[in-house]
Formats: structure tokens, sequence, C-alpha cells
């Protein structure tokens, strides 16, 4: 099976990103690089808005990961709710 | 209350909101709906094929161009907020950076060398991207990619422009950065990226999206901003992290666009197929070729490595690599031809093509050196199958030349590939130790090419590829009539500053210099 991934800057606003993503993704693999955080899971990864707002205590957009985003992989989906990344197989 | 960047988040909780009602927000898909699809019209004036018409004669079939659709669905006013933001955030750094001594604080000034070539090679095909996006999203014909292309556009000379300002605080201090315009266009190592550009830029808009959305971005930018940048922050160069993150946080949008782009080509009709296959075929090559200069930064230019250059392949070429053509399987599409030919060439070609440069570095915007015994034996441990054996015996034998005050340098002028436009210095697949070379005769003419990657994209595109700008014949020509002062000159290097070793440049005597006033008052 294939693996998606995302990775998005080491920093503040990040953090309860990368929070958020482990604990929606249990078979995800965050792997932290200099400066960087690499998250690597089979078959798809899914970022969920309400999670990062709950750990961050405002509301969150999605479209602000733009910011903070360095790469990613996969066939890519977002609404407002939520970011899925898979690979059909 | 919210702050700006949530009013979607806190509108999807609101769905009662009626659009056209005053304060009433729509839902993304909405308003990506209304923001770029009910931006276009049916032109009456003048008909569609006048309008695009350059969108059939490569003989891509569509017909659906509302099937393309952007999966970030980013509006235009969204992209200025966040484009915005990045700029900010960005400016604010290099600020600090050029406030604080920046450039003192890289962990060698070897490193320089890195950003030498990034400069001369790299920031000029961004702008090169610019000036095509802006030219793909005119000649497009659907609304959805018109929008995605003009993004791009502006993204892309925003990548230039910020590169150049970030990397303008080493040229006030270091030399070899000051010429990077007219190096992009004449000098031998720049033609590279140069080329593979150009034949992106004078290709059709279908095969530039493969070339550029596609090949460069999918397929290749991770290997360069990736575990490159993720290497400047380890050597504390913060001005270039911050604009590679910058830049990456753009391209992670390019990438979707290019893989939106191939699948709706070949979703639109069975008949793209091959047209498609052949691009992938002749884009991977020409973009692995490009690579060889960041496996050089990647193995030999960084004080402090992340991982080598075969450690960044395995997981951004073949892990990422295999999931995309696994995934691009369902519609008949094949992992690229030269797939094979790169996998042998990985654990060679930063060493050949480092080597290559070391004796020819009278004619390089940038320092070179033997790598020290601590570099050699990392090396060692990164290729086990090949640096001892093959590498480390050539890297010991000049040294040995160097320590006795006889260095070898190669005065001949290096045969070029007529495709990649590289120096012929890589070897066969499957044997190291024997030059690969390719000749064909075309219409009387004799072309050399450094592969069969190379030769194939020559002969599927004769006429396009004799036509090739070379800077070695050029070396030549009337106006420098075979004399390397003159080229020099023409190249913007100032020969025994920019060019030659690195020990005892003046870089490395600026920077020691220097940083030892960092911590001392005498």
């Amino acid at each position: 099976m294939s693996k998606v991934f995302i990775a998005l800057q080491a920093n503040e606003e990040t953090r309860p990103v990368i929070e958020a993503i482990e604990a929606d993704n249990p078979h995800a693999v965050v792997n932290r690089e200099p400066a960087m955080v690499k998250i690597d899971a089979e078959h798809m990864l899914t970022i969920n808005r309400e999670s990062i707002e709950e750990l961050m205590g405002r509301p969150y957009d999605l479209q602000e990961l733009q910011i903070n985003l360095i790469t990613l992989s996969g066939n890519m989906d977002e609404d407002e709710d939520s970011l899925t990344l898979t690979w059909n197989e | 209350m919210t702050t700006t960047a949530a009013n979607s988040g806190t509108t999807a909780k609101t769905p009662t909101a009626k659009s056209g009602a005053p304060g009433a927000k729509l839902n993304m898909k909405d308003r990506y709906r209304v923001m770029t699809r009910d931006l276009g019209w049916e032109p009456t004036y003048q008909s569609r094929e006048a309008i695009y018409p350059y969108v059939e004669y490569e003989g891509i079939k569509v017909h659906d161009w509302d099937a393309w659709e952007d999966p970030f669905r980013l509006t235009m006013d969204a992209y200025w907020k966040f484009q915005a933001e990045k700029e900010r955030k960005f400016y604010a750094i290099v600020d600090a950076h050029a406030q604080n001594n920046g450039h003192l604080h890289i962990t060698d000034g070897r490193y320089l060398s890195a950003l030498k070539i990034f400069l001369q090679a790299i920031s000029p095909g961004e702008y090169a991207a610019h000036r095509g996006f802006a030219r793909a999203g005119r000649e497009f014909a659907g609304v959805g990619t018109q929008v995605a292309c003009q993004m791009q556009a502006i993204d892309e000379i925003r990548h230039a422009q910020t590169q150049v300002h970030a990397l303008s605080n080493y040229n006030k201090f270091y030399d070899g950065f000051h010429a990077f315009a007219d190096a992009r266009d004449r000098m031998w190592y720049t033609s590279v990226p140069r080329s593979f550009f150009d034949d992106a830029m004078s290709a059709g808009p279908f095969e530039f999206m493969i070339a550029i959305g596609f090949s460069f971005e999918y397929v290749l930018t991770n290997l360069l901003f990736v575990p490159f940048m993720s290497g400047a922050a380890y050597n504390g160069d913060l001005a270039t992290v911050t604009f590679g993150f910058s830049a990456q946080s753009d391209e992670a949008r390019h990438m979707t666009l290019g893989l939106e782009c191939i699948k709706f080509m070949l979703e639109q009709d069975p008949d793209n197929l091959p047209i498609v296959q052949a691009w992938i075929d002749k884009w991977f090559w020409r973009g692995f070729r490009v690579l060889g200069l960041v496996s050089t930064m990647m193995d030999y230019m960084l004080p402090k490595r992340v991982m080598s250059w075969r450690e960044a392949w395995n997981i951004y070429g073949i892990e990422n690599g295999t999931a995309l053509f696994r995934d691009l399987a369902r519609y008949g599409i094949k992992p690229p031809k030269g797939w094979d030919d790169a996998e042998q060439a990985i654990d060679h070609m930063s060493h050949q093509f480092m080597l290559a440069f070391h004796q020819w570095n009278f004619g390089t915007s940038f320092h070179t050196w033997v790598p020290s015994d601590e570099d050699m034996d990392w090396l060692s441990e990164k290729y086990p199958t090949t640096f001892d054996r093959y590498y480390r015996p050539r890297w010991e034998h000049i040294k040995k030349l160097e320590a006795a005050g006889t260095p070898f340098k190669n005065v001949g002028l290096a045969q070029l590939c007529q495709t990649c436009q590289l120096p012929c210095v890589f070897t066969e697949p499957g044997d190291p130790t024997t030059l690969c070379h390719r000749e064909v005769e075309y219409k009387g003419e004799h072309y050399h090419f450094c592969s069969d990657g190379c030769q194939d994209v020559f002969d599927n595109e004769p006429e396009k590829f004799i036509q090739s700008w070379l800077p070695m014949p050029h070396l030549f020509q009337e106006d420098l009539a075979g004399s390397v002062p003159d080229w020099m000159q023409w190249v913007g290097l100032i020969n025994d500053t920019d060019n030659g070793e690195y020990v005892g440049s003046g870089d490395e005597q600026n920077f020691t210099a220097w940083r030892r006033q960092t911590t001392s008052n005498s």
C-alpha cells in the first residue's frame, strides 16, 4: 500500500495542527526533521478542522494551512471541515 | 467575534445563511464556483477556436472544461490574503537576517557555493515558470484552469523576487552572486535548467503543464526544496530556509494542479493516454538531469548534511514516485521510461558531477574543494557500494596532486549533451567505469548525448533540438573567438575571485576573519 504525506513548517501555529493530525490518524507516523515535520500515513490522511479548533481554542480556517504547508503527496480533497489525502489502489 | 482568517470556518456552522443576503457567507465549494466558474462566459464576437488557438494542436481532446477543479478551491480573494501573510513573514525574517549579521551565522563559507548555484540556476527558472504560467493561463480554455494558472504565475514571480532579495544580503559580502542573470543565459552549467525551461515554454500549453506542473513540481521539486531547505536550516541559513519554505508552501498547490491536470487529460479522452505517457517519459528524464545539480549541493556543498542525495531519492523519488505511478496505473499510465536508469544513476551522479565541477572550477562562479577525510567517510557510509570503490581513489589522487602543487585542471572543453546540455560525464547504466555517450547523425550533422533518455528526447523532436544554443560551441563563435578571458567577462565571472578553490579564496578569508570578529573586540 502507498503512503500519502504532508509536511508542515515546525512552528507554534502548526503545533496544534500536528497534534490534531496525530490524534485523528492513529496510523500516521510523525517525522520531526530540522525546521519541518513530515507526517506519513498508509493510504489516507485526514485533517479535521474541529480537532484543530479544539486544541487551538479559536475558530480555524483550513485554508490557513497553506501558510505553513511545505509539501504533500496524494490525491487531495478539501472542504471547510476537512482535508483528505488518498491514493487509489 | 472571529479573526479574519477564520471567517469561512465560522460560517460553516451557519448553513442557514442565504447567499445574496448582506453579510451572508458562502461555503467553500459555492465560493469557488462563484469566484471562478462564474467569471467565465461564452464568447459571441469570436469563436472559441479563434480565442484559444493552441488548445487543440497538441492532439489533446477535451470534452468538458468544467471537469477541471482545483481541489484546494482557492479563490483570488483568499489567495491575496494568504500570500500577503506569507510575504509579511518572509520580509520580517529577511530583515532580521540582515540586521543580525545573518551572513556570519552559516556553518561554514563552503555552504555559499550551494546558494550561488541556487541563485544562478534555480531562481531564473522561477522567473521562466512565471512567464510560462502567464501564457498557459491565457491559452487554456477553462476558467478553473485559467484562475489556477494565474495564481501560479504570480507565485512564481514572487519566488524569483524573494530568492533574489534573500540572497542579496549575501551578495553584499561574498563573491560570485553578482552576475546571476548573465550566468543564467551564458554559463555552461546554468544552461541546463535554462534549456529545460525554454523547452517547456516553447511547447504547447498541455505539454508545458506536464513539464512544469507535473514532472518538475510533483515528481521533482520535493527533492530540491524539502531536504535542501531543511539542510539550509541545519546550516544556520535563516534567509534561505525562509524563502525556501515560503516558496514551497505554494508548491504544494502547484503539485496539486499538476496532478489534477494529468488526471483531467486522462479522464477526458482515452486517446490522450499515449500523448501524456510520451510527455511523462520525456519530462521525467529532463527533470532528472536538472537535478544532477542538486545532487552535488546535497552531498558535497552542505557542511552539515541532513540526508544524502540517495536518502532523499529513496523518500521523494522512489517512495513517492512509486505511489504516484501506482495511482495513475488505473488510467494506463506506466512509470517513466527512464525510471530504472535513474535508479542506477543515483549512487553515482553526485560524485561524477562534483568531480567534473572540480576539474573545471576555473569556469564556475562558485568555489569547489576536495572533500575532507571526515566528509569522505560520510560519503562512504552513505554510498557503501560506490564511493570507496570508484570515487574516493579519484579524490585522493586529486588531493595528492594539489598537495604537490601540481593540481589537475581540465582546460579542454566538455562534450555537451545536445538535449540536457550537461557535459557528458555520466557512465553507462550498470557499468560505472564506462562513459556513456550516444551519437546520432541528423541531416548530415552529428549530435551527441549523455544517455539513452536524452537521445530519445532528440529522436522524437529533432527539429526542435537541432536549434539548441549550446554554451561550448558559443565560445568559438565570432564575438569570443575562443578567448577564455573574454568568455569570463561575457558570463560575468571575475577570475581568481568568483572561481577556483575554496581554500585560499576571498570568501574563505573574509568569512574566517569576520567570524573571528564576532567574538572579539580587537
